[in-house]
C-alpha cells in the first residue's frame, strides 16, 4: 500500500479542514517503507500526547495536508526517521517531553531535555521526578580524520542572538561537521497552553518566536476557529494580512542589512535599519505595538486599526520602496560584498526537497512551496501573491528571495489597506469540541499549528510547529566545506529561530 | 552608487533621534547602590553583555534596534561587547530557562566588578507569561543580583535607552556612600 493509502486507511476524526485519521499500531508501523517508496509524501513535523504519537504530512502532488496518529504501545512506536531525516529532532523531542520512544531511531540521544528540569517527560502525564541529578554531558557525533580540531560556541554568543550550542570540527580554515545543540530554552510552552481557553493560550502562540508574533498568532487563530467552525470577520482577515506582511517586510530588511554587516558591510545593515525603524513605527501608531504582539486573536483581532494608522504605514513603506533600487544597486556592485556571498553556504535542493524546507530557505533552493498560494487562505486567495523563487541555494539566493519578497509585500499591504472591508473585528467564540489545524506564512516559512479542544473547549492537546524545525539541520549541510569565518553570513542568511523550535 | 551617497549622509541632518532624559528617581536609587569608587572605574561609558536566559526572541530585536542609526545609543558612552568579560553590565532578557541557569551563573562570574545587572522585559522581570513552568527558574532575579528591571513585552528601544541612561547617571551623581 502507499503511505497515502496506508494513513488514508485509518479512522478519521473528523478535523479540520486537514484530515486526522487514526492508525493501528501494526498500520503505523509500516508507514517508514512507505515513506521511502514515496518521496513526495513530505513530513511537517511530529509530536504526541501521551501514549499516541502524531504526524503531519504534505502530499507535494496534490498540495493536501494529512495528519497520521497511532498508539504508542508500551510507551513506543515506529520511528520515521529512518525514511525522512526531518523527523529526527522531532522524535529526540518526543521522548523528551513525552517520554514516548521512537523504535528503530536514527538517533535517540536527549534534545530538549538537558537534565536540568527536575522531572522527566514532564507532559508524558505522569513525569518522573528527578531530583538533583546531575546534568549529563551532552554527547556530540564524532569526526575523524587528520589534524581535526574543535571548535565549541555558546550556548552565549558573542552578538545580541538567542542562545545555541554550536560544535564545529574543522580541517585548516574549513568546516568538516557543524552540529547544533539547542534547547537551551525551552520554557514549557506547550504544557502551560493545556487545559486553557483558546483565548487564553493566544498569548504563548504570540511568544513562540517574537519574530514571527503575527504569523504564530495567526496560524494559532486559525486552527482555533478551525476547530470551533468559527468565522473570523473579513476586516479581521484583511488586518491579519496587513499585519503579516509588515512582519516580513520588516524582517526581511532586518535579515537583509545584517547579511551585508556580518560581510563587514555597513551601510546597508544602517540604512535596512533606519528603514525598518519607520515600519515598526508605523506599525505601533497603526495598530498599538511596534512587533504586533497579540493583535491576533482566535475569532478576529484584538484592536481595529487606530486612526491615522493607514497613513503611517503607507509613508514608511514609500521610503523603503524608494530606497530598495539604489541598496540593491550597492548590494550588487561591491565586489567585496558579492565575494562573501556568491557560492556561500551552499544548499542542495536536494537536501531542501527531503526536508520539505520552507522559507526563503527552500525557495532558495528552488523548492516551490509558499503557504499562501498552496494549501492558500483567506485573503491571500484574492490577493494572489507571487511567489519568489531562486535557484542558486547560496546565501546570495536566500536573500534575492527576501527582497523579491520585500517588494511584493509592499504592495500586497498597499492593496489591502486600499480595500479593508467594513465590519467588525472580532467574533464570539463558542466553547465546545472540535480539532484544527492551520498553515500560515510566516516570513521564515509556514508555521504549522495543530490543536484539540474539550467539550468546555478548553486546549486537550496543541502543538506549534516553528518553520525552523525542518531548516536548522540544513545550516548544518550548507556550512560544510566553507571556512569559519562564513558561519554568521550562512547563519544569518537562515536566520533560524532559536525560541520556536525550543519551545 | 554609495559615495555619494556618503557624502549627502556626511552634510546633511543627522537621522538619530533627540535623547530622552533619564528618570531621576531610578538615577538616584541606582546611585544609593553604587560606592563612589566604583563610579570613579566606570565613569561616564558603559560596555554592555547582552545575555539572553530563554526569551522569545522580541526582546533581543528590540535591543537590536538600540544600535540603529535612530536610537545610535553609542553616543551616550553606551556599547555592547562580545565578552562579559569585557562588559559593565549583564542586560538579561527572557525567563531564566533552566537549561540557561549555569551558563548564566557562569557569565556573571565572568563579568568583572563593578557590575550592573539589568533585567529587560516582563520575562527577566518575573518570568512573565513563563512563570510557573516546570522548565522556568522565574525572572532573572530567581538566579542573578538584579540591579535594574526594564518592565515591556518587550520595552521599546526608548524604555531601554531610558534604563541604560540611568545607570550612566547613577555613575555621574556624587557619591551617596
Ligand atoms: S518580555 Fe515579551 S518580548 Fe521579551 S522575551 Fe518575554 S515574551 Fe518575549
Amino acid at each position: 500500500m502507499s503511505a497515502l493509502a496506508l494513513i488514508r486507511s485509518g479512522t478519521p476524526q473528523g478535523a479540520q479542514p486537514f484530515e486526522r485519521f487514526v492508525l493501528t499500531a501494526e498500520a503505523w508501523a509500516e508507514l517508514p517503507a512507505a515513506l521511502l517508496a514515496e518521496p513526495a509524501l513530505a513530513l511537517l513535523g511530529m509530536w504526541a500526547e501521551p501514549g499516541v504519537v502524531h504526524a503531519g504530512f504534505l502530499d507535494e502532488e496534490s498540495g493536501a495536508i494529512l495528519f497520521a496518529s497511532a498508539p504508542a504501545e508500551g510507551g513506543r512506536y515506529a520511528a520515521l526517521s529512518p525514511a525522512r531525516p526531518g523527523a529526527i529532532r522531532f522524535e529526540r523531542a518526543i521522548r523528551d517531553l513525552w517520554a514516548l520512544v521512537a523504535h528503530g531511531a536514527v538517533d535517540d540521544r536527549p534534545w530538549l531535555d538537558h537534565g536540568r528540569w527536575g522531572i522527566a517527560g514532564p507532559m508524558s502525564g505522569n513525569p518522573a521526578p528527578r531530583p538533583g541529578a546531575e546534568p549529563p554531558q551532552p554527547e556530540f557525533l564524532p569526526v575523524e580524520g587528520e589534524g581535526i580540531h574543535v571548535i565549541p560556541v555558546g550556548p552565549i554568543h558573542a552578538g545580541v542572538i538567542e542562545p545555541g550550542h554550536f560544535r564545529f570540527h574543522i580541517q585548516g580554515e574549513c568546516v568538516v561537521r557543524l552540529e547544533a545543540r539547542l534547547g537551551y530554552k525551552h520554557k514549557g510552552t506547550l504544557s502551560l497552553m493545556l487545559g486553557k481557553t483558546v483565548r487564553a493560550a493566544a498569548a504563548f502562540a504570540a511568544r513562540l518566536s517574537g519574530d514571527s508574533t503575527v504569523a504564530h498568532g495567526w496560524a494559532f487563530a486559525a486552527a482555533a476557529e478551525a476547530a470551533l467552525g468559527v468565522e473570523p470577520p473579513p476586516r479581521a482577515v484583511a488586518l491579519r494580512a496587513a499585519m503579516a506582511e509588515l512582519e516580513r517586510i520588516h524582517n526581511h530588511l532586518n535579515d537583509w542589512g545584517f547579511v551585508c554587516n556580518d560581510a563587514a558591510f555597513a551601510f546597508p545593515h544602517a540604512r535596512c535599519g533606519f528603514l525598518r525603524e519607520g515600519v515598526l513605527r508605523a506599525c505601533a501608531a497603526a495598530f498599538g505595538h511596534r512587533l504586533m504582539m497579540d493583535r491576533v486573536l482566535p475569532g478576529g483581532v484584538a484592536l481595529d486599526i487606530a486612526p491615522g494608522g493607514g497613513e503611517a504605514i503607507l509613508a514608511a513603506l514609500a521610503a523603503v520602496e524608494q530606497d530598495i533600487p539604489s541598496l540593491l544597486r550597492i548590494y550588487d556592485s561591491h565586489a567585496s560584498l558579492q565575494d562573501r556571498v556568491v557560492g556561500t553556504g551552499f544548499l542542495d535542493p536536494g537536501h531542501a526537497r527531503r526536508f520539505a524546507a520552507g522559507g526563503f530557505v527552500g525557495r532558495g533552493s528552488g523548492r516551490r512551496f509558499d503557504a499562501r498560494i498552496a494549501p492558500g487562505y483567506a485573503p491571500y486567495d484574492l490577493l494572489a501573491p507571487a511567489m519568489a523563487v531562486e535557484a542558486g541555494g547560496d546565501v546570495d539566493a536566500r536573500v534575492r528571495v527576501r527582497i523579491a519578497e520585500l517588494r511584493g509585500s509592499i504592495v500586497l499591504v498597499r492593496r489591502l489597506l486600499m480595500a479593508l472591508p467594513e465590519g467588525p473585528t472580532l467574533a464570539p467564540l463558542p466553547a465546545r469540541a472540535g480539532e484544527g489545524a492551520a498553515l500560515v506564512e510566516g516570513f521564515r516559512g509556514e508555521c504549522l499549528h495543530w490543536l484539540r479542544l474539550d467539550d468546555g473547549g478548553l486546549i486537550r492537546a496543541v502543538f506549534l510547529r516553528d518553520p525552523s524545525w525542518l531548516q536548522w539541520p540544513l545550516l548544518e549541510a550548507a556550512i560544510e566545506g566553507n571556512i569559519v569565518a562564513d558561519f554568521p553570513l550562512c547563519n544569518k542568511s537562515f536566520n533560524c529561530s532559536y525560541s520556536g523550535v525550543d519551545l | 552608487m554609495l559615495w555619494p551617497r556618503l557624502v549627502r549622509a556626511l552634510v546633511g541632518r543627522p537621522l538619530t533621534d533627540q535623547a530622552a532624559a533619564a528618570p531621576q528617581d531610578t538615577v538616584v536609587a541606582l546611585g544609593e547602590r553604587m560606592a563612589a569608587s566604583a563610579r570613579v572605574r566606570l565613569g561616564r561609558s558603559l560596555s554592555i553583555r547582552e545575555v539572553d536566559s530563554g526569551s522569545c526572541n522580541g526582546c533581543e530585536l528590540e535591543v537590536n534596534a538600540l544600535a540603529n542609526v535612530a536610537y545610535d545609543l553609542e553616543r551616550f558612552g553606551l556599547r555592547f561587547v562580545a565578552s562579559p568579560r569585557h562588559a559593565d553590565v549583564l542586560l538579561v532578557t527572557g525567563p531564566a530557562c533552566r537549561n540557561m541557569t549555569e551558563a548564566l551563573q557562569r557569565a556573571l562570574d565572568c563579568t568583572p566588578e563593578p557590575r550592573w545587572v539589568v533585567a529587560a522585559g516582563d520575562c527577566a522581570v518575573d518570568g512573565g507569561v513563563f512563570k510557573g513552568s516546570y522548565a522556568v527558574e522565574g525572572g532573572v532575579g530567581a538566579v542573578l543580583p538584579v540591579d535594574l528591571l526594564i518592565p515591556g513585552c518587550p520595552p521599546s528601544p526608548a524604555q531601554l535607552l531610558e534604563g541604560l541612561l540611568a545607570l550612566i547617571e547613577a555613575e555621574a551623581a556624587p557619591g551617596q556612600k
